[in-house]
């Protein structure tokens, strides 16, 4: 049995990459994952990807930052110690939206970059997963998972036929890991 | 994806939007009259300041809209620019009527009472400082505040000055339109550097002029009081107003078969952008309203305290809800930019919602609190209203009839725009 468990067909070109999903796509070949050294438009429609969540996670990081500091600001300035600071009433709300605002930002900003670390895998320190090297320089990558997707010689035909500058049979699925 | 389009077709303005037009301006020419034989003249004029007002703003932000495009070498918008093109085509109607409001406001005048209650002879707009003697000492009118700003703020040269600034954006706006025609005429890159020149001139006037347009023609409504805020705030109105029109006006031509190239990735970037403009509007009202309201000094203060008098009090609180909740709550996810039934809602919203805006800014200061909260919007309010919308379809329809195709065909970035995707 064969110990290939990923195809890789590298492209030059994002065309010839196109014209390699339709074909594989044509022959009922499912594609694990697509990598590009820059963004390919209506790339995540072609392969059905769902829409990322990103905004979702964006929104509540920016309800739970607004809530935390307009409750601070509450405690510190109206429950725990009033001030009178000319002469406005002690919850003086206009005072408090550019504050909450602020903290609405920062929490959006800080927790979509959390979350998008934690759905990539990516964190400082932590060696990226990737599939070829050469699809963060100057190749287009279509992976194809080799398990249950027989005979490989045909995946690499109508890799080729595409356009493949080169096709992989790679024994490991992440390359980075040496 | 359709990838070939035709372009040869022309943009016939007739049938049902013709004629109905035709009947909303009558219906606003019939509603004035009437408005100033049982309204007043006062409340009357107004009216047609704001709606002359946001017409011309509206054909300005159309010639804006242009030159940012070609400013950013932008290329999504290539197969759009004819409807701002065609508000462009409109600035010099637009301007003609808004001049002849503010001369018929200065220069047209009745018996009423001045800020100290006693008789005398006012004009129906800026009555704060166009009064005669205002200026002279001694006279029933003179104001020494207004005396001190008189240097700037003078019929002559107020005058002198909407005519520079309405004149200079007309011009180039009629250049920009000239060079998209001779490009289609053309081809080549030739025109399109022309655009570019042109449209760096017009931003650079623009930019430094528009805070003045509206301290003119608006603040000065209140001469006592200022903000420097407030042509900033007129910007950013402008800017979504604008927006919000040119967005619903393609969502109509799309509807009735006309521009088929244009897909939701284009009207997602509107969105986005009368989303993003609206935050920024909002991010104005309120640093203007912050400031004033915490350090309560009497002489800023007074604009506001005017504006929360019971009669204007719901409809002040109810322009921050129309013009900040309802983007941010309608229009902040993108499957919502995306469908165009919401967009097309967003857009009436808003420009209803700037509407109220430019009234809430012109109607304490220029004509006062009414009975009650719910007479402040009544007849002159709506059918001058009706009348300028039927005005602006008629006008900026029939420039658009005159286009020879509705897409600069020969525009560089012309493929890209139909290929758009985001």
């Amino acid at each position: 049995m064969s110990k290939t468990k990923y195809i890789l067909g590298l492209f030059a070109d994002p065309d010839e990459m196109m014209h390699g999903i339709d074909l594989l796509q044509k022959n009922s070949v499912p594609i694990y994952d697509v990598f590009t050294p820059m963004p390919i438009h209506g790339i995540e429609r072609k392969l059905g990807i769902k829409d990322s969540r990103l905004g979702y996670a964006a929104f509540m990081f920016g309800c739970l930052g607004g809530t935390t500091i307009f409750s601070m600001a509450y405690y510190m300035l109206v429950h725990d110690w009033p001030m009178n600071i000319g002469g406005k009433p002690a919850f003086a709300i206009p005072d408090f939206v550019p504050i909450t605002f602020e903290w609405t930002v920062l929490f959006t900003a800080f927790g979509m970059t959390l979350t998008f670390f934690y759905a990539t895998h990516l964190f400082p320190g932590r060696t990226p997963r990737v599939m070829d090297l050469r699809a963060t320089d100057d190749r287009f990558v279509i992976a194809i998972d080799a398990k249950g997707n027989t005979p490989h010689e045909d995946i690499t035909k109508i890799l080729k036929e595409a356009g493949a500058v080169e096709v992989k049979h790679n024994d490991r699925k992440y390359v980075s890991y040496e | 994806m359709k990838t070939s389009h035709s372009f040869d077709e022309i943009f016939k303005f007739q049938g049902k939007a013709k004629s109905w037009s035709l009947i909303m301006i009558a219906v606003g020419v019939i509603g004035a009259i009437f408005s100033f034989v049982v309204f007043g003249g006062e409340r009357t004029f107004a009216n047609l300041l704001l709606m002359g007002y946001y017409f011309t703003c509206v054909c300005i932000c159309g010639i804006f809209f242009c030159a940012v495009q070609y400013v950013a070498q932008a290329g999504w918008s290539a197969s759009i620019l004819r409807i701002p093109q065609a508000f462009g085509k409109t600035l010099p109607i637009a301007a003609a009527i808004l001049l002849a409001i503010i001369l018929g406001g200065l220069f047209i005048t009745h018996t009423g009472l001045n800020e100290y209650g006693k008789q005398t002879t006012l004009p129906y707009l800026y009555k704060a400082w166009a009064l005669k003697g205002i200026t002279t000492p001694g006279s029933v009118n003179y104001d020494a505040v207004i005396t001190k700003k008189s240097g700037f703020l003078n019929i002559p040269f107020f005058l002198i000055r909407i005519i520079f600034y309405l004149v200079s954006y007309a011009i180039l706006g009629r250049l920009l339109i000239k060079y998209s025609e001779n490009e289609d005429a053309l081809g080549g890159m030739f025109n399109y550097k022309k655009s570019f020149n042109v449209s760096v001139i017009f931003l650079v006037i623009f930019g430094f002029t528009v805070p003045l347009f509206a301290f003119d023609t608006i603040m000065s409504l209140e001469a006592h009081w200022f903000s420097t805020m407030f042509g900033w705030y007129n910007f950013a109105a402008l800017w979504v107003g604008g927006l919000s029109v040119i967005t619903y006006t393609l969502i109509r031509l799309r509807e009735n078969g006309y521009v088929q190239w244009v897909t939701e990735d284009h009207l997602h970037n509107l969105g986005q952008l009368m989303f993003g403009f609206s935050i920024f509007w909002t991010y104005l009202w309120f640093a203007q309203f912050l400031l004033t309201w915490y350090a309560n000094i009497p002489d800023e203060a007074s604009y506001f305290y005017l504006r929360w008098v019971p009669e204007f009090k719901p409809w002040f609180w109810l322009n921050i809800i129309i013009n900040f909740l309802t983007p941010l709550l309608v229009l902040m996810s993108r499957d919502s930019k995306r469908a165009v039934k919401v967009l097309k809602t967003a857009c009436v919203i808003l420009i209803c919602g700037h509407w109220l805006d430019y009234w809430q800014m012109i109607m304490p200061g220029a004509v006062g609190p009414q009975s009650a909260w719910y007479t402040e919007i009544g007849i002159p309010e709506i059918t001058i209203f009706i009348g300028f919308v039927g005005l602006f379809v008629f006008t900026t329809m029939s420039a658009l009839s005159t286009f020879k195709s509705l897409v600069p065909r020969k525009h560089p970035f012309l493929e890209e725009s139909l290929h758009h995707h985001i």
